[in-house]
């Protein structure tokens, strides 16, 4: 994966996935103003709509992608030696392998 | 690392003044990473809220707990900083805002939207 996403890629990668992120957060934001997480049932009609579900998926996907690419700049510049490099990588890669498959679980179970 | 060059090494902390550009970089990595330990919290609050009205009700109260709306504010700054901050690279990469005195001044601008959203995260929160 940090071969994947090095360079143009990753430089590209990481706008894409900003762009996404900002935009999705100014729509989320609305929302919430409007009162989409006001009850749970509010929240989950709102979840269980295409659209919103859609962009929620989207957005974690654009979010854990940023992170990586993000959070592989720091450690590459900063943990030493190799090892602990790849090690703390390793935790970075689960932790958000783990949020991204359980927040898109947790949306589709709530369709 | 053992370092074999002879020149003077100055590194006294407390005379040592980083332009402010790098002062907003740091940053910006200081709030990438607050944000990342953000991310499983967020998926974990997800996922509770969607499960039923009382996992709903309990992550309300989660959000009302003291020390996660410290955690908030400090992810409210480090969310604004982070926006800022990447427009400005995102505009740099565009060709805009590259001179040094426009940096400087749009790197100061993204350290103050920061620290208003600060004030105000902390107005809402508080």
């Amino acid at each position: 994966m940090s071969r994947r996403a090095s360079g143009l890629k990753a430089w590209l990668l990481q706008r894409l996935s900003a762009v996404y992120i900002a935009l999705f957060a100014f729509y989320f934001l609305f929302a919430m103003l409007g009162g989409a997480a006001q009850s749970h049932e509010a929240w989950r009609a709102w979840l269980a709509s295409p659209m919103p579900a859609l962009a929620m998926i989207l957005f974690f996907i654009a979010l854990t992608t940023h992170a990586w690419v993000g959070i592989r700049d720091v450690l590459v510049d900063y943990a030493r030696p190799l090892w602990l490099r790849l090690s703390l990588l390793s935790v970075v890669g689960v932790i958000l392998l783990g949020s991204l498959s359980g927040a898109v679980m947790a949306l589709l179970a709530a369709r | 690392m053992k370092n074999n060059n002879k020149r003077p090494v100055f590194l006294d902390l407390t005379r040592i003044h980083q332009p402010v550009m790098a002062v907003m970089s740091i940053a910006h990595r200081i709030a990438g990473v607050l944000l990342f330990l953000a991310i499983p919290f967020a998926a974990y609050l997800l996922d509770l809220s969607l499960r039923g009205a009382e996992s709903f009700a309990e992550a309300r109260a989660l959000l009302d707990h003291g020390a996660v709306k410290l955690f908030l504010w400090l992810l409210i700054w480090a969310f604004a900083h982070h926006f800022f901050a990447g427009l400005r690279y995102l505009l740099i990469d565009l060709d805009m805002g590259v001179d040094l005195a426009t940096g400087r001044r749009t790197a100061m601008a993204a350290l103050g939207a920061g620290a208003v959203a600060f004030l105000l995260g902390g107005v809402l929160l508080l």
